[in-house]
């Protein structure tokens, strides 16, 4: 019952978080994340897979091979530096060299299915060339910056300048703890990573446009009144969709969650859970930065505008004046409420003297 | 309580049925897969990337070079003898690569990998001999060989009495009436008696016979060479252009014994198909080369066109193997050649384009070669199957636990919109080639939770409209055109997302961004085709109208009273709505101000 309660109280408005109004604690949280996750970037480079960087990788099915004879086969043909060997999570052994031809990699693949007592055909391989890894990178690359672009202006068309530039700097938020996170754990860096971060791009901004959807609706004509702020508006805006995107992060996590189980627990490592990783992380990101983020930056950068100061000045001396009625408080039935009126308490320096601004009911239910 | 926009929602109902009989229909038509074309990363098999470059330093790739080489990969690959292999282009223009797949258990590894990546050269050889495809015996090819070196001084007897005269030829556009189905010299037994195979059977790439003079043991070796194996029509062995070659064409039509190249594929400046204004013949190829290579056909032109058939003739060699041997008519001196041979638009055009590669051939390094085995692939899409049946399985069991009956069909939206998406891969597949990879499912499975945010945008809309006083139908219907909005800007993010990234990127992420921007407009229509209409319908329902606790709307849950529509009544201010913004309450405005 206390769910429901919540879910019509966050519409109404009388359950209300402000997220708004408490930006700088969102800020100061964002900051510490993102702080810890850029000084783990530069102190722990990412650790990029052999697809990126080059290099070869044998996977021999379970086998007798124990990991020094993987490693002493595979040195005795290339000799160099020793290869990485691991134990997978199935008992799948992976090797991991730097770069060799074709047919030192096929040299490898016999000696290792003769030591191992597998069919040479059965092992995995991967050869990767050294400028492979930098052209699919590039490529990536490529494709990110004209879709930013290209979304940038959709958003702008479509909401307008600011709501677009708030977009992407929570996007910008997302990819950066997303990526952060790879480097301050150490996983590897492979295509599927990559693919997960792309994916975080599309979740992101679609979480994004859902909540300012909301907010543009709110804030449709709020210029021509003078009972509500834009700030007011948006945090309204933010606790109406709060249900939808906690729904919506649960619906996408489940089955995420879903591959990270089985890719963690049934394959070991490969495609599944590098991909399920980078979900998990940046999707999580991305409804926190959606709500705490984007809706925050947005009003601070409405608030520069004249027509949206002119408002807020008209709605502060409107509930100034002091015909406040008595029923106030009915109705309230002693909710919690903050939407409206935090944001102005919060924002003292700006504004003082809104903490004790009157209250007043909306002329429909004054009249009722 | 029919909608006020006259809105029909069976008729939306028999389009997704007859759009669902269609798609259905078509992916399980008989006589072709009704599954998806797996990737190789699911069934098994071994990925070359090549990255195809100009010879020389700097100079730009067009789209003709990058389909000759595709070409070429693919009859060295089919050479190999492997099934079902798969020679494509991603990219265009310096950036394109060449991706072989070849599925299957990977016994032909070590070959594709080795054959694929060599640089195919061509060049124009005088032709010596021209013999049947087939191997001869130990006997006969003696005999033949005796045949040969009768034959071998008389074609260079020709070849110096040929050097004197004839320098009364004329200039220009010579034209050589092409002997280009060898068919007409060769009379060409395919029967393969002998079981001289080759030498070395691990030899990568067709076998070609080389050495530094037309000797006997040289021409012993070229009887041998079998001519009607695949393989030794396929290509891959670069020969080298100083040394005599006996190499078999490409139809397996006959053998050739040729003579050191006189002019290599660099030395051409161009090539066209066209069909010349004076001449009633058909299409022809011309051919223009640079100085050097005109100065070198002139002498060898002088030289052919006086000899006698075969010895007339010169072959082109592509990649190691003969693509056409046409004859000289009459000494070319300008440089411009023009070959005929009731050429077709097609057969004229395919040999402008060998000659225009070989003018400035394409070394293709090998990037990255990937190599899985049908088991681990098994294993692999068992995972993702695995993975998605459970991710649907909690998504659904939420949906249903927390949306009630509405959670019903958020369901079957899901169910309606796996299924087209099934389909979907199926037809694309069997039409377009479409492979589903591991990041191809992923893609999928991340849409489920896409797909049911559809749902959820839309019922929470309903939801709110209910609190703000709306009947149910009312609400069903004015929730659908602000959740709309709201769908169709979110889905269109990932599909910008997903064709962007299709078009700009390789590999994996390919296939990911085609999957994900393919369910994503599956749920576009489904939403629209099935979850609107059939919410609407339900909405007139008793059972809904009841608001009942299983109804997912129920009167209790969302805090009204009933479900016939509060608006007018002025004493419920809980549901009231207020006027101010659309849809903003001012409760939360007016309220005093309690930090939360």
């Amino acid at each position: 019952m206390g769910l429901r309660d919540t879910a019509q109280g966050l519409y109404n408005g009388t359950v209300s978080y402000n997220f708004v109004g408490n930006r700088k604690r969102w800020y100061i949280i964002s900051g510490v994340i993102l702080t810890v996750t850029m000084a783990a970037l530069v102190l722990r480079p990412l650790n990029m897979g052999i697809e990126f960087r080059g290099g070869a990788e044998f996977q021999v099915p379970v086998s007798q091979c124990t990991i020094e004879e993987g490693r002493t086969v595979t040195q005795g043909v290339i000799g160099g530096t020793a290869p990485i060997v691991t134990q997978l999570g199935d008992g799948q052994l992976r090797i991991q060299t730097e770069e060799v031809t074709p047919a030192q990699g096929d040299q490898i693949t016999k000696a290792l299915g003769s030591a191992c007592q597998v069919t040479a055909v059965d092992i995995k391989i991967q050869l990767i060339g050294p400028t492979w890894g930098a052209d699919v990178s590039k490529k990536a690359l490529q494709g990110l910056i004209v879709f930013l672009i290209l979304v940038s202006i959709f958003l702008a068309v479509y909401f307008e300048w600011r709501m677009a530039v708030a977009a992407l700097i929570a996007l910008a938020h997302d990819l950066i703890i997303t990526i952060g996170v790879y480097a301050l754990v150490g996983f590897e860096v492979t295509p599927a990573t990559a693919i997960g971060v792309l994916t975080i791009l599309g979740f992101s901004l679609y979480d994004t446009v859902v909540v300012f959807d909301k907010v543009k609706e709110n804030t449709r004509g709020i210029l021509g009144q003078s009972r509500q702020t834009y700030s007011e508006a948006a945090n309204l805006a933010v606790n109406q969709t709060l249900v939808r995107s906690i729904n919506t992060s649960i619906v996408a996590l489940l089955p995420v969650g879903a591959i990270l189980f089985v890719g963690a627990g049934l394959l070991g490592a490969g495609t599944l859970k590098d991909l399920a990783l980078a979900l998990f992380v940046g999707m999580a990101a991305g409804a926190y930065s959606s709500i705490c983020v984007a809706t925050p930056i947005l009003v601070q950068m409405k608030n520069r505008e004249p027509e949206v100061q002119a408002l807020e000045r008209r709605v502060m001396s409107r509930r100034k004046k002091p015909d406040a009625d008595a029923d106030i408080g009915d109705g309230i039935d002693g909710e919690p409420v903050g939407a409206a009126t935090n944001p102005l308490a919060t924002r003292t320096v700006a504004e003082s003297g809104v903490r004790n601004q009157p209250k007043r009911q909306p002329r429909s239910q004054r009249k009722s | 309580m029919a909608a006020p926009t006259g809105y029909r929602p069976w008729r939306m109902l028999a389009l997704l049925a007859a759009l669902i009989i269609g798609l259905t229909g078509w992916a399980l038509w008989p006589g072709q897969s009704h599954t998806p074309r797996l990737g190789l990363d699911l069934r098994g098999g071994t990925q070359v990337i090549l990255d195809p470059a100009p010879i020389t330093e700097g100079a730009e790739i067009n789209q003709e070079q990058v389909e000759q080489s595709v070409e070429i990969i693919r009859q060295r690959v089919n050479g190999t003898g492997v099934n079902e292999s798969e020679v494509s282009v991603q990219g265009s223009g310096n950036d394109a690569v060449i991706v072989v797949s070849v599925p299957g258990d990977n016994s032909e590894r070590e070959n594709i990998v080795n054959v694929v990546g060599r640089t195919a050269l061509l060049d124009f050889r005088p032709v010596a001999t021209i013999l049947n495809p087939a191997p001869l015996d130990a006997k006969a090819a003696a005999a033949e060989a005796k045949k040969q070196a009768e034959a071998a001084p008389a074609a260079k007897k020709a070849t110096a009495k040929s050097g004197k005269g004839n320098k009364n030829s004329a200039s220009g556009n010579a034209r050589l009436p092409s002997a280009k189905d060898p068919q007409t010299t060769a009379s060409p037994s395919p029967a393969p008696t002998a079981e001289a195979a080759p030498a070395d059977d691990a030899d990568q790439g067709a076998q070609i016979v080389q050495a530094d003079s037309d000797s006997p043991a040289f021409q012993k070796e070229v009887l041998a060479l079998d001519c009607t194996l695949e393989k030794n029509q396929s290509g891959g062995t670069p020969d080298d252009p100083a040394k005599w070659l006996g190499t078999c064409d490409r139809d397996g039509a006959a053998k050739f014994i040729l003579e050191p190249a006189f002019i290599k594929g660099t030395e051409i400046a161009t090539a066209q198909a066209a069909i010349p204004q004076q001449s009633a013949g058909g299409w022809v190829v011309t051919l223009g080369f640079n100085s050097e290579g005109a100065s070198k056909l002139a002498e060898v032109s002088k030289k052919l066109s006086a000899q006698a058939p075969p010895t007339d003739q010169f072959a082109i060699v592509l990649d190691g193997v003969v693509v056409s041997a046409p004859s000289f008519n009459e000494p070319i001196l300008g440089g411009q050649a023009q070959i005929e041979g009731n050429f077709t638009a097609e057969e004229a055009q395919d040999l402008a384009n060998v000659l225009k590669f070989g003018a400035l051939p394409l070394t293709l390094d090998v990037q990255s070669v990937e190599s899985i085995s049908p088991t681990l692939g098994n294993d692999q899409l068992r995972a993702g199957i695995l993975a998605g049946v459970l991710g649907l399985i909690l998504v659904v069991m939420y949906l249903l636990f927390y949306y009630r009956a509405l959670g019903i069909v958020a369901c079957l939206s899901l169910v309606i919109a796996g299924w087209m998406s099934y389909c979907l891969f199926v037809v694309l597949g069997n039409t377009i080639g479409f492979t589903l990879t591991l990041a191809g499912i992923a893609g999928a499975i991340v849409s489920i939770g896409i797909t049911a945010d559809s749902f959820v945008v839309y019922f929470e809309r309903v939801r709110d409209e209910i609190r703000d006083g709306k009947s149910l139908v009312r609400a069903v219907d004015e929730g659908w055109v602000r959740a709309r909005r709201t769908m169709l800007a979110a889905d269109f993010v990932s599909i910008l997302a997903a064709v962007v990234l299709y078009f700009l990127s390789v590999g994996n992420v390919r296939g990911f961004a085609f999957s994900l921007g393919l369910t994503t407009a599956v749920d576009i229509i489904v939403a629209f085709w099935f979850t609107r209409p059939v919410v609407t319908l339900l909405a007139k329902s008793k059972f809904m109208q009841n608001g009942g606790s299983l109804t997912g709307m129920s009167t209790k849950r969302l805090g009204v009273e009933s479900m016939a529509g509060t608006r007018r009544e002025p004493s419920s201010r809980k549901k009231r709505p207020t006027t101010v913004g659309s849809g903003a309450n001012a409760r939360g405005i007016t309220g005093p101000g309690t930090e939360v």
